[in-house]
């Protein structure tokens, strides 16, 4: 176990992938990509749809595991560590690297009750009046608290679309992960919901380390300090943001942001 | 609304197209209005079976709640009711001492001649009686002498006193003053003597025989003797020991089956082979189930022939395929997202199924289980297989004593010989077990209702 590894700039790498494969039963949906994701860094998945940037995303907290016909080979490692050792528990990595998926998925239960669950697993919160301050600064970091804070005990999903997404990204962080995964977080939300979460994304990337797939170039060029383009399983580019929007090193990249396929 | 659309359109469509799709769209409102003529008709057609149905069920049913009794002036005569003291417990005396003492004295009250109290109150009513003795013995149902036996026994008090009771009249005279024999049938065809529908009918006007509500169908087990007093207690009592232990045992092994194959057990050949099977013994008859039980839980574990207690079994085996199916379907249901949101904070995949996917999934769960449940309670065929048609003059005080159930009462009484008294029980015990569905589905609609979560 080796710690605090940096890249040639300097920066703390967070997760490391090498040479990581994807295969849905006999399909190989991943072709050998290695990648480093550095601390507090916001980093976009960009891509057409099926070129395996979700799949790839899912592998970082193991969320493919609940597939079963999926199966796994190279190494990633957060923090040096190996996440796909059988040492390790995978309810662990979930807690340090948490998820917020393509369509808002509160659970059906109250506002409250939906943030306090992660705390209460893994027993963060002992008491009534700590779990009462988790919650209470999730919401805020999540900038929810001011629309919500008078209706906790209403049901999660009885929030506006963009307003429960803000609810997971709440629950996500409550559990204090060190990354957060988002599979197309603003996909089903409208532009002014999307815009919020935008800027939230931004205000997050002070305490996390976030990892956003998405399908609007525009978003990646907004929220993402780098950027990587899968195209067909492989991973075509990835660079600091206004390198890859503004001269890409591959033809690939430049025909795909230039809108000539995807 | 759509006819309008049509003839909007055709005044400006030029284009040959247009008019295409015009000439179709006539064709296929033909077609849209055909379909739901015959859908309106079979419908309908259901609709009209099912108002039959329970016009006969009721019509024949609902008098039979309502029985024909006579209010008699007992006299519980000393001479008549000679019985030693009724013992009591004497210090120093063991239970089982105490209670053979008590036997010997319950057998020595049955032994005392309760008809000639029915026929000395009955004299008193009917002055020519004297001389027709042995019609007068056929007026108050055989069975009414152990009613006035238990009341001795309850309360030995009560001898030399006079008490106004109300005791059923036989089943013919039931039927007659029902007015479902036909009177004009001759003396020799007709069940009751000339001597009996004259005392009968002037008792009736007088308002000593009277139609009251029948307890009896409801207190009283089956009987044969005494076929105005028999009842459905003991058919209702099987029928819920055998409901209590397919409840026990098929919703909870049902339940956690179902789980464990949804959420947990791994995709492969053996799981296929299980699931294939599971829906095959769905489809399979009842009757081999009772086939199945008659050979397992008789044949090898020797429990008891006609007990409520291996009735339960078989009926849970019955049961389970269909509350594993029901209990499977609804986790299907529940949207991926909800599992993935649990597993994505770090919960364990117990922990998202017991947390979130379960809690879900309970209203679908509690209805597909009592309407296993309530399937059950319907069944007759597997119980006639081990041993529930029998005829058992009691009510069960345990699941391990003999018993029948309130489908194969039905299926008894069907039999009977005394038809015209019997058709109307029969449909008032239909009635009772209908009543009883309706109640469990009833429970199932109310319990979707309570436990639904609105998204």
């Amino acid at each position: 176990m080796t710690t605090a590894k940096v890249n040639e700039a300097g920066q703390k790498i967070k997760m490391t992938a090498r040479d990581v494969k994807v295969f849905y039963g006999s399909n190989q949906a991943i072709h050998g990509v290695d990648m480093d994701i550095v601390e507090n860094e916001v980093i976009a998945f960009i891509g057409p749809s099926g070129c395996g940037k979700s799949t790839f995303l899912r592998c970082l907290n193991r969320m493919n595991d609940t597939i079963d016909s999926c199966r796994v080979t190279g190494e990633i490692a957060l923090d040096g560590q190996d996440i796909y050792a059988p040492s390790l528990d995978v309810v662990q990595l979930r807690a340090q690297v948490g998820m917020v998926f393509q369509k808002p998925n509160p659970f059906p239960k109250s506002i409250y009750e939906n943030i306090a669950y992660g705390p209460k697993l893994h027993g963060l919160a002992s008491k009534k009046s700590d779990l009462d301050d988790v919650v209470e600064s999730s919401l805020r970091r999540a900038g929810l608290w001011d629309e919500v804070k008078d209706r906790l005990n209403q049901p999660g999903t009885g929030l506006s679309g963009g307003q429960q997404q803000r609810l997971c990204i709440a629950r996500t962080i409550a559990v204090s992960p060190e990354v957060i995964l988002m599979d197309e977080p603003c996909s089903a939300l409208d532009p002014i919901a999307t815009s919020i979460i935008e800027e939230l994304i931004t205000e997050l990337k002070q305490n996390f380390t976030i990892v956003i797939v998405t399908h609007n170039m525009q978003q990646a060029a907004r929220v993402s300090d780098r950027t990587a383009f899968f195209h067909l399983g492989n991973l075509i580019e990835i660079g600091g943001t206004n390198d890859v929007f503004t001269n890409p090193t591959q033809k690939r990249t430049e025909d795909y942001i230039t809108g000539r396929y995807g | 609304m759509k006819t309008v659309q049509t003839s909007a359109s055709s005044t400006y469509s030029a284009s040959p197209v247009q008019q295409q799709v015009v000439r179709s769209l006539k064709k296929r409102h033909r077609q849209e209005k055909l379909f739901r003529f015959a859908g309106m008709t079979a419908v309908g057609i259901s609709l009209l079976l099912v108002a039959l149905l329970f016009i006969n069920i009721f019509s024949k049913g609902l008098p039979a709640f309502w029985q024909h009794g006579i209010e008699l002036e007992i006299h519980f005569d000393p001479a008549v009711v000679k019985i030693s003291e009724q013992p009591v417990l004497q210090a120093g005396e063991s239970p089982q001492a105490f209670e053979q003492r008590h036997l010997a004295w319950r057998s020595e009250v049955g032994m005392v001649n309760f008809n000639r109290l029915i026929q000395d109150a009955l004299l008193k009513v009917i002055p020519d009686g004297a001389q027709h003795r042995r019609d007068l013995a056929r007026i108050v149902t055989s069975g009414e002498r152990f009613a006035l036996r238990d009341r001795v026994i309850a309360n030995p008090a009560i001898i030399g006193q006079t008490q106004k009771l109300f005791l059923l009249t036989d089943a013919n005279i039931d039927v007659w003053l029902k007015g479902n024999i036909d009177r004009s049938l001759p003396d020799e065809k007709q069940q009751l003597s000339p001597k009996m529908r004259e005392w009968v009918e002037s008792l009736k006007a007088e308002g000593v025989i009277q139609n009251r509500f029948s307890w009896a169908l409801f207190m009283n087990p089956d009987s044969r003797s005494s076929l105005a007093s028999a009842g459905l207690a003991g058919a209702f009592m099987g029928s819920l020991y055998m409901m209590l232990i397919v409840i026990l045992l098929s919703v909870p092994m049902g339940v956690a089956a179902a789980i464990y194959l949804e959420e947990f057990a791994p995709k492969n050949k053996f799981t296929d082979l299980v699931e294939v099977n599971i829906n095959n013994l769905a489809a399979v008859p009842s009757i081999v189930f009772g086939l199945l039980g008659a050979s397992i839980f008789i044949g090898w574990f020797n429990l008891p022939m006609s007990a409520p207690f291996v009735g339960g079994l078989v009926l849970s085996l019955m049961t389970l395929p269909t509350v594993i199916i029901a209990t499977r379907s609804t986790l299907k249901a529940i949207p991926p997202s909800i599992r993935q949101a649990a597993l994505g904070l770090g919960a364990s995949k117990t922990q998202a199924v017991f947390h979130h996917v379960l809690p879900l999934a309970i209203p679908g769960i509690l209805t597909g289980a009592i309407i296993g449940v309530a399937q059950a309670l319907g069944e007759s065929a597997p119980l006639l297989l081990i041993g529930m048609k029998s005829f058992v003059a009691s009510v069960p005080s345990s699941a391990m004593e003999q018993s029948t159930a309130l489908p194969v009462q039905i299926y008894l009484w069907q039999g009977n010989e005394l038809r015209n008294f019997f058709e109307a029980r029969t449909s008032a015990a239909i009635i009772v077990l209908l009543g009883l569905m309706l109640t469990l589905n009833g429970l199932a609609i109310w319990l979707r209702r309570r436990f639904e979560v609105r998204w």
